[in-house]
């Protein structure tokens, strides 16, 4: 049995080799739009409304706590900037990672995994057609496209769940809210929040795509394809984010 | 009966040729010096116990994996030595109707037949509805054209497949498979259309089954695999008059013979009165 670091080296190995392969075909792919556009409604569109509610609930909890922490220093009009920086930075793209992780990236593995075990890859080759190309390359251009997309939308969501509990609810005055908000955010802030969801977005799906094309051809081999891409585009999420907070950290 | 087929006019030569073909995967060896072929527009059949290899066969023949010895040609050139570019334009000169169909489950009945030709050619769409319709009229599904593959039975998701496989006129057309799973009908109707296709297109035909009376019926030759090896070939009536143990095992469907009935396992009585270790 291989030690159980070199078996990790190996599949981040694997990994990149597949990213490669997948990337070479990106630009190929484009020769057949209609089949980005139909990945990007499925992993875009399809996780629109889990991504709503999210970011509603997440932004009114931001309000709540935000306001009951904020009021002891008095400083409860600054609650639109802890809201806006705190969906921006982190809370936006990582919990839309998660949730895309789980909503779309599954669906991606499973799918692949199941034309894998019904031979439909196999087919796809017999009829001199890559699948890397027709299959993967599209699907993973889905969620990257859909990614950012989705976080922009729970940001602003957020923010307006946030708006709904300060202001509406607990009387923080409407004007203060949103004008210390637009002095305290910055492009920067904007954009590290962009820079997290492409990454996070290119991230879940290669380990979504990737799992499914290397899934073993059994009804347990998928299952078990679509529980490592949870579990492993989870870690990653969380790993990756650190490393850039700090990287934009450091910058500003 | 097979016996009164009558060759296609330029039939004899071999299109696909295997031989002394070695191949092991994980240390267990499954073949050992296979040698065979097939001929041009004949309907070749590969029978043999589950297990031997079959369908390797076909992955060795169509270029989806490489012997570790010997040579597998397709009309006189070695597979194994072909790029992917060469590969893929073997291919596209070949058929293949796979154990399930494998049909796109994500599309309907009408694209998933017209997938090669919007693939590999730049037709119009009327002509690609014409050809697609052909096809499928050919099979008799000309009016499921609309389904969706999960809406099909398994016989007529079959029969879709093979008009997808034949839609682009291949020269070779192979079969894993085609009986497992369907109702006699259903069986009857695939047995048909093989042969239709082989006499109406001339395509050679490679049909690989364990289904003794079905390939009767229809093979020119038959190659009966076990072992890693052919033990046995000739047309369906001369394997079946065969006095090998392993062709008298597989064709009569008995139940002990050179395969064994039972998986190697300790004695029986000292196995059942000795320690539960």
């Amino acid at each position: 049995m291989e030690s159980k670091p070199m078996v990790w080296v190996g599949r981040i190995g694997a990994m990149t080799l597949f990213l490669l392969q997948v990337l070479a075909r990106v630009v190929p792919s484009f020769r057949k739009p209609g089949l980005i556009v139909r990945q990007i409604y499925n992993a875009g569109a399809r996780s629109l409304v889990i991504v709503m509610l999210s970011g509603l609930f997440v932004g009114m909890v931001l309000g709540l706590l935000g306001f009951d922490t904020l009021q002891r220093f008095g400083s409860e009009d600054s609650l639109g900037v802890l809201a806006a920086l705190g969906m921006l930075k982190v809370l936006g793209p990582v919990l839309t990672a998660l949730l895309f992780a789980g909503r779309a990236g599954t669906s991606l593995t499973s799918e692949i995994g199941l034309m894998k075990s019904t031979e439909q890859l196999t087919a796809m080759q017999m009829m001199a057609v890559d699948p890397l190309r027709h299959v993967v390359a599209p699907r993973f251009l889905g969620g990257v496209v859909a990614m950012p997309l989705l976080a922009a939308t729970f940001c602003v969501i957020g923010l307006f769940g946030a708006h709904l509990v300060g202001v509406q609810q607990m009387g923080v005055d409407v004007g203060a809210f949103w004008s210390q908000t637009q002095d305290a955010v910055d492009l920067h802030d904007v954009n590290e929040g962009i820079v997290k969801s492409i990454v996070f977005g290119i991230t879940c799906s290669l380990i979504a795509v990737y799992e499914g094309y290397q899934s073993e051809p059994t009804p347990e081999g998928v299952g078990l394809a679509t529980t490592r891409t949870v579990v492993t585009s989870s870690v990653m999420v969380l790993l990756l984010n650190y490393l850039l907070t700090a990287a934009f950290l450091t910058r500003s | 009966m097979s016996s009164n087929h009558s060759p296609p006019a330029e039939a004899g030569d071999a299109v696909i040729e295997v031989r002394d073909v070695h191949y092991s995967v994980g240390g267990r060896k499954i073949f050992d010096g296979l040698t065979l072929n097939a001929r041009r527009g004949r309907i070749t059949a590969f029978m043999g116990p589950s297990g031997t290899g079959k369908t390797t066969l076909l992955r060795l023949i169509t270029g989806q994996a490489m012997a570790d010895s010997g040579s597998v040609k397709v009309w006189g050139e070695e597979v194994s030595r072909m790029s992917s570019r060469e590969l893929f334009a073997l291919r596209r000169r070949m058929g293949m109707l796979f154990q399930n169909g494998a049909l796109l489950t994500d599309e309907d009945v009408f694209e998933n037949v017209a997938f090669p030709l919007r693939a590999h050619t730049k037709l119009p769409e009327s002509l690609i509805r014409q050809l697609v319709l052909t096809k499928l009229h050919a099979v008799g599904l000309r009016g499921a054209s609309r389904l969706m593959p999960a809406e099909l039975s398994g016989g007529m998701a079959r029969r879709v497949a093979l008009a997808r496989a034949i839609v682009m006129d291949p020269d070779i057309l192979i079969y894993d498979e085609p009986f497992v799973g369907l109702d006699p009908i259903s069986m009857g109707v695939i047995c048909r259309l093989i042969k239709q296709m082989n006499d109406a297109l001339g395509i050679t035909s490679i049909v690989v089954s364990h289904d003794v009376q079905e390939l009767s019926s229809i093979a020119h030759e038959s190659f009966l695999l076990s072992g890693g090896k052919v033990v046995a070939a000739g047309t369906p009536d001369e394997l079946s008059r065969s006095n090998l143990p392993e062709v008298k095992q597989f064709m009569g469907g008995l139940d002990d013979g050179p395969v064994a009935f039972h998986y190697p396992a300790p004695d029986y009585a000292s196995d059942l009165l000795g320690d539960a270790s």
